[in-house]
């Protein structure tokens, strides 16, 4: 690679630094004055609540949004990154959430629409040198269709660092993986950093956060809060620094006996599930890993009631409702929480009250008739609001205007105002942040006090271990055996969720 | 480069000014309009909004115009908050004056009294909505069984309404003693629609419109039922995870407005025309989705926006009578007021941008 004289000047000087950058959309100022430094070979965390203002700085660097304020210096240089093609140029990849891979191409024909510059043998030795060297091994022929979300991730960053990238950025990247895939990623980024690439980590996961990274950068409320050395900083710390106080501990769980049996489910082939048997009893958690698109929106649907048929049994205190529409079921005591917090969960464009209706139109005091008396409806959604110290305007406020964390404290607390016997909830702690993640276990938990069961369907393992009495994983829409929390390690996870598991 | 960019939070009162704005770059382009035509422009946007409605037959006038679009239009915005684009209010509405029309005429002798009378006059009626009722549910079917885009086929349902009421005029309703003019016999007074006060032609059809906006408010402001249109609307996975019926509400939001638009061409059989023409609707089924956006769905905005619409189709008149110019005029403004009110809404949303240029890098 470079010389050693060249290798020096390069630790000397940052590889990038962002001065006093300031963006704001209307009258809110998504970053104010926000400073980073990262320095080459270096795996920088970027942290921070929803709404901390990572994604805007973010798309900031990646030239999709322009600064009102503040320089962007590469390399010691001044520069302006106008587009993300612009960022391309300099050296700066970005991987997104969401994947940007063309599903019915194979890998090889993605990445030439990618690197149009680049001949096809050309393209092919650099593809398996680089997974050679970092271990993210991906075929080139597959169609990208049939690969599963760790491989697709693995393309992406390839075709990102095929570009002569010398700055990854990753956001969120290991939130669709199994625990095997994740740490086979961490080992690769770890390779890439030692040969030079700097790389901007933004995670919510601090466990990993703190095996990975160098140093990381907090945010909070759009404002630079500090940047801190991981060895010599504390969990606790670090938290502290995101939500600005400190965290109260997981509540003490009482053991509740083991109550009766509450419901018993058996459902046939429905969309991507195959095949799922389990039964959950009255005071439990059970949780459900695996990873997106193995079945879980499915299974989630067949208890709301969204889904429904006679090839699915579904026995609750002993009355068979397979077929029982949604509201009869959530008369009965069933509620759920979908992934889809927007549009699905709750509507962005209606007010909180009206939100609060969503799941709450089959009975109560501000139903009367055919009218809806919104007065009452407003003063319940309050009540949410403040059990959960939620912080928006009032119930008049639309819900779009709630950040992700503020917006599922509310949907969680919607629920529980129900006093629902069975709360099925799929990733209810999904991009959420750390405050609005131990407040919404807290729900769970208490609702579980209170007799209910709760089926959690989640990605998060370290979620998943923390809360549940049983765990069990979907793999290609095939449900595990459900057992006790003792019997199960995170190695018989992985294996479940990636189907090496036991018959 | 200008782009459009969304804006953070959108001015609320921005949401009442738009039509507003709406209506004066209406009026400034319709003065740019007759110039360029070598008219005077202040007479003749005179004639077109002041002359027609200076004395009270002319306010009657206007009364009687927007009936067909107030009913019409309260039955649409049923449809269009729960997002269902039903463009067929035309078709119902003829359907509803051609089933109207010819219930009615099946009663038609002018020594009509009492209860005869009265099942003469419900028959009519009730054969209008009935009329309504049958297309609009046409729709819902094809949406509901076949998953047709009810647009497409609210659209072309229009032309099959209008060429069915061709073939009555031409044919089977076809006055024998109306030296073959494509028109039915004229309909017996007893079974015509009283009006509100002598000499003027606004019957009390006007009365029931206005209660069928207020109603139609309500059941969309006040009531479950239109929350739940409202849910269906904005998302409709979220309407699922609710637990509402969305088939049901399809049903019910497309069946009202086929019913009232029924109505409304009941009330033009029944009432002004008082037989069958080819040329019963001057366009209201089309102009009410245009009362609808400019009222914003709301009663009392659509009420201002049925007068503002029925306005220009008097005004329409008006010109082709005292200035020579085509009566199509008053198509051109309500186009023109739609296409300012879309896009000031869209400026409400969404500001431009100007994109600043690439600055190359040096490698």
């Amino acid at each position: 690679m470079a010389s050693a004289e060249a290798r020096q000047r390069a630790s000397v000087q940052p590889r990038l630094v962002l001065e006093r950058i300031s963006k704001r959309f209307g009258n809110k100022r998504a970053n104010d004055r926000i400073s980073l430094e990262v320095r080459p070979g270096e795996i920088h965390a970027l942290l921070g609540e929803n709404g901390a203002g990572k994604s805007t700085l973010m798309k900031v660097l990646y030239g999709v949004h322009a600064p009102d304020g503040g320089r962007i210096l590469w390399q010691g240089r001044e520069v302006s990154i106008p587009g993300p093609g612009a960022a391309r140029q300099l050296g700066i990849g970005m991987v997104f959430q969401h994947f940007c891979l063309i599903e019915r191409l194979n890998v090889q024909d993605n990445l030439r629409l990618a690197l149009p510059e680049l001949t096809e043998g050309e393209i092919q030795r650099r593809f398996e040198r680089l997974g050679e060297r970092l271990q993210l091994k991906a075929s080139l022929r597959a169609r990208v269709s049939g690969l599963s979300a760790g491989e697709r991730q693995r393309v992406e960053i390839l075709r990102c660092l095929m570009a002569d990238v010398a700055l990854l950025i990753l956001d969120e990247p290991t939130s669709v993986l199994t625990p095997p895939e994740a740490t086979a990623l961490m080992r690769g980024l770890k390779r890439l950093a030692q040969d030079g690439c700097s790389i901007l980590f933004i995670s919510h996961k601090l466990a990993e956060v703190e095996r990975l990274c160098d140093r990381a950068t907090v945010l909070r409320g759009g404002k630079w809060v500090g940047t801190v050395p991981l060895a010599e900083t504390s969990r606790a710390e670090l938290v502290a620094m995101m939500i600005g106080k400190t965290l109260a501990s997981l509540p003490a769980r009482p053991r509740a006996p083991a109550g009766e049996t509450l419901l018993e489910a058996r459902f046939g082939k429905c969309g991507r599930l195959k095949r799922a048997e389990f039964s959950l009893s009255g005071g439990e958690i059970v949780g459900i890993g695996g990873v997106a698109g193995s079945g879980e929106q499915e299974l989630l649907q067949l208890i709301s009631g969204e889904r429904r048929g006679a090839a699915h049994r579904l026995v609750f205190f002993g009355q068979e409702i397979g077929a029982a529409p949604v509201q009869r079921r959530r008369a009965l005591g069933i509620r759920s929480l979908p992934l889809d917090r927007i549009g699905q969960g709750a509507v962005p464009s209606l007010s909180l009250a009206e939100n609060f209706l969503l799941t709450h139109h089959g009975w109560g005091a501000w139903i009367d008739g055919p009218w809806v008396n919104w007065a009452e409806v407003g003063a319940r959604a309050e009540q949410a609001l403040a059990g959960y110290d939620i912080q928006a305007a009032s119930s008049a406020t639309p819900a779009g205007e709630l950040s992700g964390g503020n917006l599922q404290r509310f949907l969680v607390a919607r629920e529980l105002l129900g006093e629902p016997r069975l709360l099925a909830c799929h990733n209810p702690t999904w991009g959420v942040d750390p405050a609005a993640k131990s407040r919404i276990h807290e729900g769970l938990l208490n609702a579980c006090a209170a007799g209910a069961a709760v089926l959690l369907l989640s990605e998060d393992i370290d979620e998943l271990f923390s809360l549940c009495d049983r765990l069990g994983a979907l793999c290609n829409g095939h449900l595990s055996p459900v057992l006790p929390k003792a019997e199960v390690t995170p190695e018989i996870m992985g294996h479940w969720m990636t189907g090496h598991g036991d018959p | 480069m200008i782009r459009l960019e969304k804006r953070a939070q959108p001015a609320r009162s921005m949401l009442l000014l738009a039509p507003l704005t709406a209506l004066l770059l209406t009026l400034v382009t319709g003065v740019a309009l007759f110039a360029a035509l070598g008219q005077p422009p202040l007479p003749v946007l005179k004639a077109f909004f002041i002359d027609p409605v200076r004395d009270a037959y002319g306010l009657s006038e206007l009364l009687l115009k927007a009936t067909p679009l107030l009913l019409c239009a309260a039955g649409l915005s049923l449809c269009f908050r729960a997002r269902i684009w039903n463009i067929g209010a035309e078709g119902q509405f003829l359907l509803g004056c051609l089933c109207s029309g010819a219930a009615a005429l099946a009663f038609n002798d002018a020594n009509l009294q009492g209860l005869a009378r009265l099942a003469g006059v419900a028959a009519g009626l009730g054969a209008g909505m009935a009329g309504g009722l049958l297309w609009a549910g046409l729709v819902a079917l094809l949406r509901h069984r076949f998953n047709c885009s009810e647009i497409l086929t609210s659209i072309m349902l229009n032309y099959v309404a209008l060429h069915l009421l061709m073939w009555a005029v031409h044919g089977p309703l076809k006055d024998p003693e109306g030296f073959n003019f494509p028109e039915s016999a004229l309909l017996a007074n007893p079974l015509l629609l009283p009006a509100i006060a002598d000499g003027y032609r606004t019957h009390v059809g006007f009365i029931a419109a206005l209660a069928l906006l207020a109603a139609f408010g309500l059941v969309g402001g006040r009531t479950l039922v239109g929350f739940q249109l409202r849910v269906m609307g904005e998302s409709a996975s979220a309407a699922r995870y609710a637990g509402f019926s969305q088939g049901g509400l399809l049903w019910l939001a497309l069946l009202g407005c086929g019913a009232a638009a029924g109505l409304a061409g009941a009330f033009e059989v029944l009432g002004p025309v008082g037989q069958l023409t080819p040329h019963l609707s001057s366009g209201y089924g089309f102009a009410a989705i245009i009362v609808v956006f400019l009222g914003r769905g709301h009663p009392l905005g659509m009420l201002l926006a049925a007068l503002l619409q029925a306005l220009t189709f008097i005004g329409g008149e008006n010109l082709q009578i005292e200035f020579g110019l085509p009566k199509s005029i008053a198509q051109i403004f309500q186009g023109l007021l739609l296409f300012y009110l879309l896009a000031a809404d869209a400026l409400i949303h969404y500001r431009p941008a100007l994109h600043k240029p690439v600055v190359r890098i040096a490698a």
